[in-house]
């Protein structure tokens, strides 16, 4: 397995770029420890299937260096990579058993049959598909195919990295949660460095310790899940993450405090260093209805079962208010109070005060 | 306007995939079908836009008998969980496609055109072809055309089933107001309860091929009649285990409390107890919650909330709690059951209480 790094990575699908418009990737820095899992999260678009081709080797970048334990193998075709990679759909010889297409990758490699079968079996466990292994593949679920997709990428043992593009794609939605939640348990026992790309946040942030969230050719924030839902570095992510997502309001700024809609909000960020556009960004979650505070007006009410999601229009923005049981909700006009330390100031979309 | 089923059958072979349904569905509001996949969802919209003949029963639409009739005759629109546009044609000629074969004038089709892709904010892309747009802008050139023809009958089959769910949570949004005023019956088909709850209306809950029920959504999420409604209405699944009433006590396991509401009125014995992930957390909501313990198998994260799945006397529990909270997987953890949330059904799997 292996550290792999993202060295100044640009790369345009045009033959001369000029702006940063004409890029898919703007320029990537990052690294991805030994042993990792991490996730790739953002919508389509956003650049993370070139990023993937690019690790796989698919794709040269137009510029900068992709490296492997400080190997720079920007050049190197995917064969030379020694990478494994499970697609959207699953990629098996329907004609073997399930035991021939697992041991596959690792007769191709010459591998002794004793190793083959112990690595054949173990990995077979690991994805409850040991009570299946005389069987061909052609007759199983789609579920069962790709996990037998999974365990061709994950069998062998000297690959530097494993990644996954949206792999629970076919899987129906009811099955879904069992392989998600398999799969982090593989990265458990395995302990090989993982990448999983994905557009699902609850793919993303169950799998991944570390979520690197993309947004139109930018990496935008890396973080653990609970920094990503509670410190949301750019209005994207905390758009992106969460349903619904984080609340963003335009505001002035008076000597470092926050004004939204000519009421001064307490916020967890000064607004000193704050240039060009700035806006408040709050979650559901922390924001309530309050006698007094921020003026917004109640447009409609949706009942989620367990709670329900009010949509209320402040300074012309659409605000969320996620509202428990036995709490009521004001008709029209009322007043909305945020959370302090809940409540950042960001200025033309990133974090004050953040990393960035 | 009102659809009806009447007494509506469908066999294929010796396999029954609907059995005998009634249904009224009336032009205010969704109505949802709610159920898995392969639940009889897709079969129902069939049947509905005339692409299937019942086996027996009829369908009524507006007070005439239409069972016979061919779908092109109904004024029907359907969109499909696949987008599907003609590929050679721009993305204003496919939202017209059904106006000219209606022979609607010029003037009028580009009235309509404009409106539907303003509502569904495709202006930009009106010139362009299919194969140029994402899957989100494909599947709204769908909706469009759903929404010119002015048909009296829509059936959305899981329309928004394949998008990126940050698009999915913006459409399910704008769907009620697009269809709003227009008079024309909405059938909506879904796998996800919570898009069922977000689109309001009334709701069918279908399982193996049978309607449970039929309501509005909120009672049959709040009140569901069996178990059976429960289930499908549920994600992640409810809790279902066998609790025993003796007395003023209830007890599931090792864990007794105190019955409140009115199960406390029922005769003593064993029912069939189901709770709703939610009412189960992590950390302690009311100060009458019954705590439980288990070994944590699975754990899920959604953004939100957090998910853990774990074993207690040999049934599997989901909690769902609010926040990020992190359990490690095989250690034991404590919940706290919120029994105010529990639904009670008898021996036959009717709600008691």
């Amino acid at each position: 397995m292996a550290r792999i790094t993202l060295d100044t990575l640009r790369h345009s699908y045009m033959p001369n770029p000029e702006g940063p418009e004409d890029y898919a990737l703007k320029e990537i820095d990052l690294d991805w420890e030994d042993g990792g899992a991490y996730a790739l999260l953002g919508p389509s678009g956003c650049g993370k299937s070139t990023l993937l081709n690019i690790v796989s080797g698919l794709l040269t970048p137009s510029e900068g260096r992709i490296l492997f334990d400080g190997q720079d193998v920007t050049t190197l075709p995917p064969v030379q990579r020694n990478i494994a990679q499970v697609f959207q759909f699953p990629v098996i010889y329907d004609t073997m058993t399930v035991y021939d297409n697992l041991a596959f990758p690792l007769r191709n490699r010459g591998v002794a049959e004793t190793a083959v079968d112990a690595r054949v079996r173990e990995i077979a466990v690991m994805l409850e598909l040991d009570d299946m292994l005389g069987r061909r593949a052609a007759g199983l679920t789609p579920d069962a195919k790709q996990k037998i997709s999974m365990g061709r990428g994950l069998v062998r043992d000297d690959v530097n990295v494993i990644m996954f593009d949206e792999p629970l794609t076919v899987i129906d939605p009811h099955l879904k949660w069992k392989l998600r939640s398999k799969l982090k348990e593989l990265h458990h026992k395995v302990r090989a460095t993982m990448i999983y790309v994905t557009h699902d946040q609850t793919e993303a942030l169950t799998f991944a310790d570390k979520v690197v969230v993309m947004d139109d050719g930018v990496v935008v924030q890396i973080g653990t899940p609970v920094e990503l839902f509670e410190r949301p570095a750019h209005t994207f992510v905390g758009h992106f993450i969460g349903s619904p997502g984080m609340n963003i309001m335009p505001c002035t700024v008076d000597s470092g405090r926050a004004i939204v809609d000519s009421v001064p909000v307490a916020t967890d960020n000064s607004a000193d260093g704050a240039t060009g556009r700035t806006e408040v960004g709050v979650r559901p979650e922390f924001v309530a209805f309050a006698d007094t505070g921020v003026p917004a007006r109640v447009v409609r009410v949706a009942d989620t079962g367990r709670h329900r999601v009010v949509e209320a229009r402040v300074a012309g923005a659409k605000v969320h208010v996620v509202v428990g049981d036995g709490v009521s909700v004001p008709d029209g006009g009322a007043f909305l109070a945020f959370a302090p330390a809940m409540t950042r100031i960001y200025s033309d979309g990133w974090l004050v005060g953040g990393a960035h | 306007m009102t659809l009806e089923l009447r007494n509506v059958t469908k066999r294929v072979g010796v396999d029954m995939h609907i059995h005998d349904t009634s249904l009224t569905l009336a032009s205010s509001g969704f109505n949802i079908l709610l159920g898995a996949t392969n639940a009889g969802k897709t079969t129902l919209i069939k049947i509905m836009a005339g692409l299937e003949r019942p086996t027996s029963g009829e369908i009524w639409f507006n007070g005439q008998n239409v069972t016979g009739l061919s779908p092109q005759k109904r004024n029907i629109s359907l969109v499909h969980q696949f987008f599907v546009n003609y590929p050679s044609m721009n993305v204003s000629d496919n939202i017209a496609s059904p106006l000219r074969v209606a022979g609607v004038s010029r003037k009028e089709i580009e009235r309509r055109v404009g409106e539907a892709a303003e509502l569904l904010r495709l202006t930009p892309y009106l010139k362009r072809r299919p194969s140029e747009l994402s899957g989100g802008q494909q599947q709204r050139t769908a909706l469009a055309r759903a929404i010119v023809k002015d048909s009296g009958l829509v059936l959305l089959d899981e329309p928004l089933a394949n998008l990126d769910y940050k698009l999915r949570e913006e459409l399910r949004d704008q769907l009620p107001d697009l269809f709003a005023g227009r008079g024309a019956i909405v059938v909506y088909a879904t796998s996800e309860p919570s898009e069922a709850l977000m689109l309001g209306g009334h709701t069918a809950t279908v399982m193996a091929g049978q309607v449970t029920q039929f309501g509005p959504t909120g009672t049959l999420y709040r009140q569901p009649r069996d178990a059976a409604t429960a289930q499908v209405f549920s994600d992640p699944p409810i809790n279902i285990t066998r609790a025993l009433k003796a007395g003023n006590e209830i007890a599931i396991g090792e864990t007794r409390f105190a019955a409140h509401g009115p199960i406390s009125d029922r005769p003593d014995g064993v029912y069939t107890l189901g709770i709703r992930p939610h009412f189960v957390t992590s950390t302690r909501q009311s100060p009458d919650a019954a705590e439980v313990s288990g070994v944590v198998q699975v754990t899920e994260l959604t953004g939100a909330e957090s998910i853990a799945h774990f074993e207690m006397g040999g049934d599997v529990w989901v909690a769902q709690s609010s926040g990020v909270h992190a359990y490690d997987v095989g250690a034991r953890h404590s919940f706290y059951v919120d029994t105010g949330g529990c639904l009670y059904f008898d021996g036959d799997g009717r709600l008691v209480a």
